[in-house]
C-alpha cells in the first residue's frame, strides 16, 4: 500500500487480492457494492422477465400464455422482487455504498463487517423467498394483504419471512451510513459541503432505521397468524385486518422515499455535473431531502382513502400528501435552474438525468391527483395508480439508477462504456417507458382494475400498445446490460475524471486504490465549485 | 497505513478510524440507532395491544387476572437487579479489573437464566390450562368471548422479549469468553459497552410488559 505510482495497471481493490472467496470475505465497501450489483441487477433480470410474462399475458383478452392462477403468482414475483431486491437496495446498497465513502473521503463505511453481513441477509431473504416456490408460491401481490395472506399457499410464509430477513439488510445499511456521514467526514467536510448525493442517502438511511423495524413486526405478525393464528388481524378472532393495512403502510409508503430520494440525489450529481454549474439551491435541495424523510411518516393512511378510515383521518392524510409535493417541486426547480444558461453536456448520465426530470414530474403530479380523496375513490385500485407508480419507480429510480451506472461505471471498472449504444438504450428505454405506461393513465381513467388477469373488449387495444412498449423497455435495458458488460471486460481504460466533476471520487484514480485516498483529503470548499 | 502506533492495542483499531475514541464513538451511535430499531419493532406489538385493549378492556382485564402477578414481580425484580450487575460489569471492564468485571457479568447471566426459568414454568402452566395462543387456545369458563386474543398479545409479546433475553444472554457469554482472554482493557472495552446497553434495554422493555400484561385491570 506504500506505492505512489501513478501507472495505469497499479494495485487497485479489483486486484490487490484475488479469488473468489476474497471477494466473499471481503470488508471493502467498494467490493461489497459490486456484490450489491450482481445481485441486484440479477434480480433485476428475473423480476423484469415477470413483468415481460405479464405483458404477453395481458396482450390480448382471454388466457394467452398462462392460468389467472399463474398469472397472481408472476405478479407477485414481478412485485415483491422488484421492491424487496431491486429497488430498495439497489441505489444505497450498490451505489451508495461504493461512492458514499468516496464522497466524504473516508476509507470506508463505518462498520465494514455489518456492511458484508448486510449483503448475506438481503443473499439468505431472497433464498427464502424463492423457495416459497417449493410450497405453492404467493398470489397476494407484494402487500401482502390480510386475511387473504392468512388463508392462502403456504409459500406466503417463506416470501414474508425472506422479507424479514431482508429488512435486517436495509436495516444494517442505514445504520451504517448515518454513523459513517457522522464520525467519517475527512478534516473540513462539514455537513454543507457534503455532496447532495450523501444528504439524499443520510435522509433515505433515516428512513431505514425507523420504517424497517415496523416492516420487520407487521411480517412476524403474518408468520404468526399462519403458523399460530393468533387472530390479531382475524376478525373471527377479534382482530382486525385493516390493522395490516395501517402496519403495512406505515413501513411500505416511508419506503417509497427509500426508493426515490436516493435516486433524486443521483440526479442532482448528474445535472451539476453536466450542465457544469454549481448546483442552484444547495441548501434547499439538502433540507428537502431531509424534509421529504420526515413528512413521509405521516401519509400512509393515502393507501386506506377506501379500506374504511374515518373521513377526518382521511381528509388529514389527504392534505399532509400533498405537503410532499412542496419539497419534491422545490428540488425539480433548482434543478431547472441549475441547467439554465450552463454548459449542457448531452453525454448518456445527463440523458438518463434529463429522463428523470421529465417522467418523474409525470409520476409526481399524478400522485397529487390520487391523493385528492374525491379523485381516488374513482381511480384507485385500477391502472390509473398502476402508472403512477411505475413513472415513479420507473421513471424516476430506474432511470436514475441507469444514468448512476453510466456515471461512475469509468470510476467502478476503471472502463469506458460505448456512448453511441448508452444512448441507444436511452432512446429504447425512454421511449418504450411512455408507450408502455402513458396508455395506462387512459386505462385506468376508464376504469380498468388492477392486478387482474384478464380485462374487457374495450381495452384491447391500449393494452396491446402497452405490451409493445413493455417489450421496447426490455429490449433497451437488455441492450444496456450488454453495453455494461462489454464495458467490464473490453472497454477502453478510464481516466480519473472523465466527466469533469467535482466530487472527491474524482480525484482518485480509476479503478480506486483499496483504501480509497493515498493522502487524506482536506476539504476547503463546497462539493460543486465549478466557478 | 495505521496512524495510531502509539496506543497500545492497534490490533482492536480499524484502519478507517483515526484512533479508538474515533471508532468508540461511532460504535455507540451505531448501537443507540440499532437499540431504536428495537423500541421501534416492539411498539407495533404495543400500537396493537393499545388498540385492542381500548377495544375489549374487560377482556384484557380477564386475561391478566389468568398470569400470577407473583412470578411476574420476581422476575421484574430479578431483571432490575441484573441490569445493576451488567452495569458493574461494565465499570470494571472501565478500570481494567476484568475478574471482577467477569464476576458481575456471570451473575447478570444467572440473573437471566432465572429469569427464563420462571418463564418456562409460567409457559408450560398456560399451556396445562388451555390458554395458548390463538387458534391452540382451548380453556374452558372464558368469561369474555375473545380471551384468546389476549393471550395471543401475551405470548407474542412475551416471546419476542424472551427471544432478546436469550440473545443477550449469549452476547453476554461471548463477552465473558473475550475478557477472560484479555480482549478488553481501560481503553478498550466496545462489546462490553454495548452489550451492556442492549441488556439495559431487554430490561427496560419487560418493566413496560409487566404492567401492561400482569397489572392491566
Amino acid at each position: 500500500m506504500t506505492s505512489t505510482s501513478t501507472q495505469a495497471d497499479e494495485i487497485n481493490y479489483l486486484n490487490h487480492q484475488k479469488g473468489i472467496w476474497s471477494w466473499l470475505t471481503t470488508l471493502d465497501h467498494k467490493r461489497i457494492g459490486i456484490l450489491y450489483m450482481i445481485t441486484v441487477l440479477t434480480f433485476f433480470l428475473i423480476g423484469g422477465i415477470f413483468a415481460m410474462l405479464l405483458r404477453v399475458e395481458l396482450f390480448a383478452t382471454g388466457k394467452n400464455i398462462m392460468s389467472a392462477a399463474q398469472y397472481n403468482q408472476v405478479m407477485t414475483f414481478h412485485g415483491a422482487i422488484m421492491v424487496f431486491m431491486v429497488i430498495i437496495p439497489g441505489i444505497p446498497a450498490f451505489l451508495g455504498n461504493f461512492i458514499l465513502p468516496l464522497h466524504i473521503g473516508a476509507k470506508d463505511v463505518a462498520f465494514p463487517k455489518l456492511n458484508l453481513l448486510s449483503w448475506y441477509c438481503l443473499v439468505v431473504g431472497a433464498v427464502i423467498a424463492v423457495s416459497s416456490l417449493l410450497y405453492g408460491g404467493v398470489d397476494t401481490g407484494w402487500t401482502f394483504y390480510t386475511p387473504y395472506s392468512i388463508h392462502t399457499n403456504n409459500g406466503t410464509t417463506f416470501v414474508v419471512i425472506g422479507a424479514f430477513v431482508m429488512g435486517f439488510s436495509s436495516i444494517l445499511t442505514g445504520l451504517n451510513f448515518i454513523v459513517t456521514v457522522h464520525k467519517l467526514r475527512a478534516p473540513g467536510m462539514t455537513f454543507w459541503r457534503m455532496p447532495l448525493f450523501v444528504w439524499a442517502l443520510y435522509s433515505t438511511a433515516v428512513i431505514q432505521i425507523l420504517a424497517t423495524p415496523i416492516l420487520a413486526i407487521t411480517l412476524l405478525l403474518i408468520a404468526a397468524e399462519r403458523i399460530l393464528g393468533v387472530g390479531i388481524f382475524d376478525p373471527a378472532l377479534g382482530g382486525d385486518p385493516i390493522l395490516f393495512q395501517h402496519f403495512f403502510w406505515f413501513y411500505s409508503h416511508p419506503a417509497v422515499y427509500i426508493m426515490i430520494l436516493p435516486a433524486m440525489g443521483i440526479v442532482t450529481e448528474l445535472i451539476t455535473t453536466f450542465s457544469r454549474k454549481v448546483i442552484f439551491g444547495y441548501k434547499a435541495i439538502a433540507l428537502s431531502s431531509v424534509g421529504i424523510a420526515a413528512v413521509s411518516f405521516f401519509v400512509w393512511g393515502h393507501h386506506l382513502f377506501v379500506s374504511g378510515q374515518s373521513e377526518l383521518a382521511g381528509i388529514i392524510f389527504s392534505f399532509i400528501t400533498m405537503l410532499v409535493g412542496v419539497p419534491t417541486a422545490i428540488k425539480v426547480f433548482n434543478w431547472t435552474a441549475t441547467m439554465y444558461k450552463g454548459s449542457i453536456q448531452f453525454s448518456s448520465p445527463m440523458l438518463f438525468a434529463l429522463g428523470f426530470l421529465f417522467l418523474f414530474t409525470i409520476g409526481g403530479v399524478t400522485g397529487i391527483i390520487l391523493a385528492t380523496i374525491a379523485v381516488d375513490v374513482r381511480f384507485h385500485d385500477t391502472y390509473f395508480v398502476v402508472a403512477h407508480f411505475h413513472y415513479v419507480m420507473v421513471g424516476g429510480t430506474l432511470m436514475a439508477i441507469m444514468g448512476g451506472i453510466y456515471y461512475w461505471l469509468p470510476k467502478i471498472f476503471g472502463r469506458m462504456y460505448s456512448e453511441f449504444w448508452a444512448r441507444i438504450t436511452w432512446v429504447l428505454i425512454f421511449i418504450g417507458f411512455n408507450v408502455a405506461f402513458f396508455p395506462q393513465f387512459v386505462l385506468g381513467a376508464m376504469g380498468m382494475p388492477r392486478r387482474y388477469y384478464d380485462y374487457l373488449p374495450q381495452y384491447a387495444s391500449l393494452n396491446r400498445i402497452s405490451s409493445v412498449g413493455s417489450w421496447t423497455i426490455g429490449l433497451g435495458f437488455f441492450i444496456a446490460l450488454g453495453v455494461i458488460i462489454y464495458a467490464i471486460t473490453k472497454g477502453k481504460k478510464a481516466p480519473a475524471n472523465p466527466w469533469g466533476g467535482k466530487t472527491l471520487e474524482w480525484t482518485i484514480a480509476s479503478p480506486p486504490p483499496h483504501e480509497n485516498f493515498l493522502i487524506e483529503p482536506i476539504i476547503t470548499a463546497g462539493p460543486y465549485e465549478y466557478r | 497505513m495505521s496512524t495510531a502506533n502509539t496506543h497500545t492495542h492497534t490490533s482492536h483499531l480499524a484502519h478507517h478510524f483515526q484512533n479508538l475514541e474515533h471508532q468508540f464513538a461511532a460504535a455507540k451511535l451505531g448501537i443507540w440507532l440499532f437499540l431504536c430499531t428495537e423500541i421501534l419493532m416492539f411498539g407495533g406489538l404495543f400500537v396493537g395491544y393499545v388498540i385492542y385493549h381500548g377495544i375489549y378492556q374487560e377482556m384484557f382485564a380477564e386475561g391478566a387476572k389468568h398470569l400470577d402477578w407473583h412470578l411476574g414481580a420476581i422476575n421484574t425484580v430479578v431483571l432490575l437487579l441484573s441490569s445493576f450487575t451488567m452495569a458493574t460489569g461494565v465499570h470494571f471492564a472501565q478500570k481494567n479489573e476484568s475478574s471482577r468485571s467477569l464476576l458481575a457479568l456471570g451473575a447478570t447471566v444467572i440473573c437471566g437464566l432465572i429469569f427464563m426459568i420462571i418463564k418456562y414454568f409460567e409457559y408450560t402452566h398456560k399451556f396445562h390450562l388451555g390458554l395458548e395462543p390463538g387458534r391452540f387456545f382451548h380453556f374452558q369458563g372464558a368469561e369474555h368471548s375473545n380471551l384468546a386474543l389476549y393471550f395471543s398479545f401475551y405470548f407474542l409479546m412475551t416471546g419476542l422479549h424472551g427471544v432478546h433475553v436469550l440473545v443477550g444472554l449469549g452476547l453476554i457469554i461471548w463477552v465473558m469468553f473475550r475478557t477472560r482472554c484479555g480482549d478488553f482493557d481501560a481503553n478498550y472495552y466496545t462489546a462490553v459497552e454495548c452489550v451492556g446497553l442492549f441488556w439495559h434495554l431487554v430490561d427496560l422493555i419487560w418493566i413496560y410488559l409487566f404492567p401492561l400484561l400482569y397489572l392491566v385491570g
